[in-house]
Parts: structure tokens; sequence; C-alpha cells
């Protein structure tokens, strides 16, 4: 370090520095969808050339109740935020609760699912990650979905917890916000996957 | 002109010795660095290591090859080594030195304290480390249980069905794998990083009109990471699903297939040579206008020809694969676009000529290494434009000709642009000047080396040489260019021995730089050299794209102008 001692000039940070955040989030938003381009590309590529059975219009259902839920907790999620934005902490903490269980809900939904594909199939069949390039495609087209929507499950949960702690104050808005766009980015790829998956393949 | 003012009082610092204190402290103060500076030079020097690691390897392989039926290596090391080879060179050597100038630059140039996320940034290095660590591991724990270690060989395209359980035993491929996809991460990491640092932290007056044109060619290198690095995560992603959970993606007997592995390799593989590239470019452009003594020449069109190429550099990717048999519509779209993206490289290279049209040109090391550059660029865009029509390709398609001709991209215009904003910044970052004498060695002995292997690598090409052979028969008539070949490389090899001597020795006894030793216009130089923590004790206001030309010459300045 430097021996003598000098004052740093206190230059003023740029206008846009405060929507750095946000400018992040954009970029990691274009990179995660060309990781989800390939991962829809390659569902749609192998569509119908599965060797063996069973196929999506055998064992899929279109799940109305875990898309709710994941469509419903963007709402919340804006909702929250507009409350933390006004400064109402507790009304924000409400919503911000909301917002996490129907995440999870959503994740239990999938896990419920994938449980009855594996096991509970009629006549014995299964539908593994190994069972032909249907199970391939699907399992990895969701599964990385849903890993998204874990990732943002234990933001939420942290972010929760600050929260109970009463770390979250109104000055935070823009970063809540920021989470915030993950959480709907997570969100509209759930319309795409939804619509390749369980719409126009099956 | 006469001496350059100092633009800016220097604070008075003494620049301390750091050997001064003891050296685990030094170490711990790099390991948990944040600065923009520390980690660009850490970058760059992890670049500079894996292109000596690499570099050895490929000395090997031609060292293999120099005669015929030699058995220097056994053909399953040739393998290795290739696959290493490759794979160092690009993520690793590449890839860091690359970002190692975009994260020292960036925010020097456009007037910034540091980078958007610091700790980002710090991450996305140690990413990058860790994943050349990994992929070295391979060395030791390759065959996992299965017996000694082994290196990936499956090419550092890693082509199915190679990779498949059956063909690919033991956890080589897997090693291979888990490294790129750590380096990924980081990455998209310092990606993002760059891109929001040019979008959010601009110091007053630097518009993106006014940006150097490093820093424009780093911001679509960045845009190009973020859209190309992700395709080679979900496809690395598709691989280890097929390794280890049995999966079908490329497994042909469930009806996968290998051939969209392939698309999915080169959807990443060919922006990538533009990520690498364009920063090179940056390089040229800032070197020329300065040892030229004029502006560059046709600033908005450059910038222009570089958004261009960033477009177009992603509908191009399947010219690697004409040879595997696409349908003619494919083949005439592929060859279209790949003949179209030579327009704005053309379009750089004359406005770099453009720029040294009537100048006052003086040839300093960097400059040297710069014109090398550009002509070197031309002969590589115009391989490049032979191979592009696709029954020429059909001819000499995974022939030497090919490797001829992307090693004159990435040794002629990649390394050289390395070598020259080496030479062109080591001022600034040391604070000391090299010595010129040893650079023109370097430069020289380099410039004869580089010629030597690959305009020679061509020939064999042409006369029908393979690429991936660990040796051939002495009948072909091959033996006395691949013998030139290998010669070349003892030059290369030499020229970086001294480039390295030169940088650490001129870190000791090398004289003082001062701020500004080239007379250079943009704002990195307005600062102290080394820049102190905070980068600019004053930031002079930018009212065009040469600010310290404004400085230096209040009777004239550029904003009069533009």
């Amino acid at each position: 370090m430097a021996a003598a001692t000098v004052t740093v000039p206190q230059t003023d940070m740029p206008l846009s520095a405060n929507l750095r955040g946000k400018v992040g989030m954009w970029c990691l938003i274009i990179a995660e969808s060309s990781i989800f381009l390939i991962f829809v590309v390659a569902y749609l590529y192998y569509a119908g050339k599965s060797a063996t059975g069973p196929t999506p219009a055998q064992v899929l259902d279109i799940p109305y109740f875990a898309s709710f839920c994941l469509f419903a907790s963007s709402g919340t999620i804006w909702l929250a935020e507009r409350a933390l934005h006004r400064g109402k902490v507790k009304q924000f903490g409400l919503f911000w609760f909301l917002t996490l269980a129907l995440g999870v809900t959503f994740l239990v939904e999938t896990g419920i699912e994938w449980d009855r594909l594996i096991y509970h199939l009629p006549n014995g069949a299964s539908l593994t990650i190994s069972t032909n390039l249907f199970g391939t495609t699907y399992y990895s087209l969701v599964g990385l979905h849903a890993f998204h929507v874990t990732v943002g499950a234990i933001g939420l949960t942290t972010i929760l917890l600050l929260t109970l702690f009463g770390a979250v104050k109104q000055e935070h808005a823009e970063r809540v916000s920021v989470f915030g766009m993950y959480w709907h980015f997570v969100d509209v790829i759930w319309i795409v996957v939804l619509s390749v998956v369980y719409i126009i393949t099956r | 002109m006469a001496e350059a003012q100092p633009i800016v009082p220097p604070l008075a610092i003494p620049q301390e010795r750091e050997g001064a204190r003891p050296f685990v402290q030094v170490l711990h103060d790099w390991i948990v660095t944040v600065d923009h500076k520390r980690l660009g030079i850490m970058y760059f020097s992890y670049g500079v290591l894996a292109l000596v690691v690499g570099g050895i390897e490929a000395s090997i392989m031609r060292a293999q090859l120099a005669f015929a039926n030699n058995n220097l290596v056994s053909p399953e090391v040739f393998n290795r080594l290739f696959t290493m080879h490759g794979t160092t060179m690009i993520f690793f050597a590449a890839m860091p030195i690359v970002f190692g100038i975009a994260n020292y630059l960036t925010p020097l140039m456009i007037g910034a304290r540091d980078m958007a996320f610091p700790r980002l940034n710090a991450w996305g290095f140690w990413m990058t480390a860790f994943g050349g660590i990994i992929l070295y591991f391979s060395f030791v724990g390759g065959f996992g249980l299965y017996g000694a270690g082994s290196a990936p060989d499956v090419g550092w395209f890693a082509y199915a069905p190679l990779t498949s359980p059956a063909f690919s035993v033991g956890h080589s491929t897997d090693y291979w794998t888990i490294g790129l996809l750590l380096s990924g991460f980081g990455s998209i990491a310092t990606g993002l990083n760059i891109m929001t640092t040019v979008l959010c932290m601009r110091g007053p007056g630097m518009k993106l009109s006014r940006m150097p044109m490093l820093t424009w060619l780093n911001t679509v290198m960045a845009f190009l990471v973020l859209l190309a690095i992700g395709p080679l995560t979900a496809a690395q992603l598709m691989l280890l699903v097929d390794r280890y959970l049995g999966g079908h993606f490329f497994d042909t007997q469930a009806g996968g297939s290998a051939v969209i592995w392939m698309h999915f390799f080169w959807i990443f593989g060919h922006p990538e040579v533009y990520i690498l590239v364009l920063p090179a470019f940056g390089v040229l452009s800032e070197v020329i206008p300065v040892f030229s003594r004029k502006p560059i020449f046709g600033y908005s069109i450059m910038v222009a020809a570089t958004v261009a190429i960033g477009f177009i550099s992603l509908s191009v990717w399947a010219h690697h694969m004409f040879t595997v048999g696409m349908t003619s519509y494919a083949n005439a779209f592929f060859v279209a676009s790949t003949a179209a993206i030579a327009v704005p490289t053309g379009i750089k290279i004359f406005n770099w000529i453009g720029t040294m049209w009537g100048g006052k040109i003086t040839f300093k090391t960097p400059m040297l290494f710069s014109v090398a550059g550009v002509a070197q660029m031309l002969i590589a865009g115009l391989t490049g434009i032979m191979l592009s029509a696709a029954p020429f390709d059909w001819q000499l398609g995974n022939s030497y000709f090919v490797i001829a001709h992307f090693h004159y991209v990435i040794v002629g215009v990649i390394v050289f642009g390395a070598f020259s904003a080496a030479y062109y910044w080591y001022p600034k970052v040391t604070g000391r000047m090299f010595n010129e004498t040893l650079g023109k060695t370097h430069f020289w002995l380099f410039l004869i080396g580089f010629h030597m292997t690959f305009d020679f690598m061509h020939i064999p090409g042409i006369l029908g040489m393979p690429r991936r052979i660990y040796t051939y028969e002495a009948s072909r008539g091959w033996e006395t260019w691949n013998l030139i070949v290998t010669i070349g490389v003892i030059f290369q090899a030499l020229g970086v021995l001294v480039w390295v001597f030169n940088f650490i020795s001129s870190d000791f006894k090398g004289k003082l730089a001062g701020n500004d030793p080239w007379d250079a216009w943009t704002l990195e130089w307005s600062t102290t050299s080394p820049p102190p923590d905070y980068n600019f004790a004053e930031l002079p206001v930018v009212r065009s794209r040469r600010p310290l030309w404004d400085l230096k010459h209040p009777e004239d300045p550029d904003w009069k102008y533009e």
C-alpha cells in the first residue's frame, strides 16, 4: 500500500450506474435464453423420433394447476415490488411469501408429475431419462427449467429471511426488482416450455 | 509535436516495490483482489502460461510430424496432444488474454473507477482458472479408478459418437466437459460485466459515439459471449446427461443424431472465432492511429462493420460442416453468409490502411506487430473466402490447408494483436519501458517463425495431407514441407522466450515511462503509470473521440470538427 495518505477525490458515479443491476440481469437473461434455446431446439428436433414408447400423447397431461401457480407468482412478485417501492415492508413480505409458496407449489407439482411418469404409468410402463429420446429431451428441458425455479426459490427464501430479520427496506426496492426480473424470466421460459412440450408436440 | 505535457498533475504517491512486503501478504492481496487492473493482469498472465503449455504440446506434435514414419510419440498420445492443444489455446490461452485486455482497459478507457460488478469479475476469473486446472487434472485422474491417468483424446470439438461411454471409457472426457462448463460460466460472467460496464459506467461526456475503438470491439465481443457460450454450455450439459444418466441426445442407436452435436458445437464455435479476433482488431485500431499520428480513418464505418461482423458471425456456423453433406439450400445459405462476412472485414482492412496512408509512421514494436497483423488478416481472410466455397471445401476440408487457414487467423492476427497490446500498454501497466531492441528481436524471430510454419503448412494440405494424423508415409511428397513447418516452431519459441525475458527484466531495470510515453489520445494515458487503485485523480470531461488531443491542443481541439 502507498505510504502517503491521499484523499481520493469523490468523482460522482455516472447517472446510469444505478441501472447496472438491471442491465446485468438483462445480459444474464440473454445468456440463459441461448442455453434454453438449444434445449428447445433439441426437443423439437427429436419430437416424434423416439425408437420406442411411451410417447408424449400417451403420458403427458397439461399441468393446468402448476402453470397457474407459476403465472400467478409473477403477479404476486409484481405486487410485492410495488409495495416495497411505496415503503410498505409488511405488505411486501406478505406478497413475497405468497410468491415463494406459489413457486414451491409448482416444484411439488412437477415432482408429483415425474413420480407418476416414472412409477405409476398404466400397464407397468415407465418413462425415465434413459427410456427413449422423448424421456431424454423431456426431463432435460423441464428439469433445466425446474432447476431455474429452484434457484429462484432459494433467492426468494433468502430475501424473505432478510425481510423477517428487518434488513429489507424501501431503499432496496431497486435491487429487489432486479431479482424480480429473474423470476419473470423463469416464468416466460415456462410459457415456451409449456407450449412446446405440452401443446405443440403432444 | 514537442514533449507531451502532463495533463493531470500526478498525485505524489511513492510507488513502492511490492517485494518489500512479505510474500504471503502480497499473494493474499492478489488472491482476494476485486480490482479490475489486478484481475486483468491475472487473466493475461494465466493466458500466457496456457499459451506456453499449449505451445509445448504443439511443439511435440510438430517434432513428431517433422519426418515421415516418425515414432516420437504413440498415436494415443498424439490424439491427447491435439485435443489438449486446441482446448488449451482457445479456452485457456486466447480467451483469458482477450478478457485480460478488456478487464484492464475498459474502465480506464471510458473513465470509470472499476468494472460494474467487481466481485463478479473476480468470480469469473477464478471459474476460468479452476476450469483449466480441472482440464489438466485429467493427466492424473482421467481414467479414475480404472488405472493411470489420461488426458481427453476426442479433439477440441469432441464429435459424437467419440464421446459416448462406449468409445470414451474412464473420465477424461468428463474432465474436458466440466472444465469447459466452469470456464464457460466464468466467460458469461465476464461478458455480462464488460457489457454492463460499457453501458452504465462511462465517465462524463463519454458518449457511445466517442468510445475508443477497442472498447467498441470489446462490447460487441461481450455481446457475442452472451449469445455464443450458452449453446456450448447446453451441449455440454446434454453430453453429461448422455454419459451419466443414460440419455440419448447423441446416441444414434436410439434415434439420436451425431450431426446435431456438430451443429450445437459450431453454433458456439464460429462466433467464438470472432469473440477472439474482434478484440485483436480493437488493438490494431488503437495502435495504428497512434503510431501513424492520425485519427482512425472512418470511425463510424469501423463501428458499423464491427456490429455487422457480430451479427453475421451468428449465421455462418455450418461452413464447418460442408463435408458432412447438407442439402444444397443449406450449403448455398452458408456459402453466402460466410462470403458476406468478408465485406465488413474488408472494410476494416481498408480503414487501417487508410489510417496509415499519409501518416507519420514510426515503427516501434507495438506498431510492427499491428502492421503484420493487418497483412496476415488479409491472407487469412483470402484463404477463408476460398474455403467458404462449398466445392473447394469438399476437396480441402479436414486437410492441413484448413489448419493453416485458421492458425493464420489465430496466431497471425490474435496472437500478433495480443503481442502488440502487450507492448503498447506495458508502460501503462508496469510504469516502465520495455527494451526496444529485444522487442524488435522478438518481432522478427516470431514473424519469420510464423511464416515458415503457417505459410508452408498450406502446401501439404493442398497435396492431400489430412489433419489429426500422427504420421505419414515417405512416398507422399509431404516431408520437406513438414520439416520446414517444424523448423519455424523453433523461431517462434525463441521469440516468445525473448518476450518473456524482456518483460520480466524491464519490470526491474526499464526506465520510467511517465504517464503518456506514446503521446496517445485515449483516457487511460491521462492517469499515472501504473494507475492508482482509484484509476483517475481527476476525470477530464470528454468532448471528442480523442480527449487527450483536446487537452494537449486547446488551440485546435477535435470537438470543433466532430
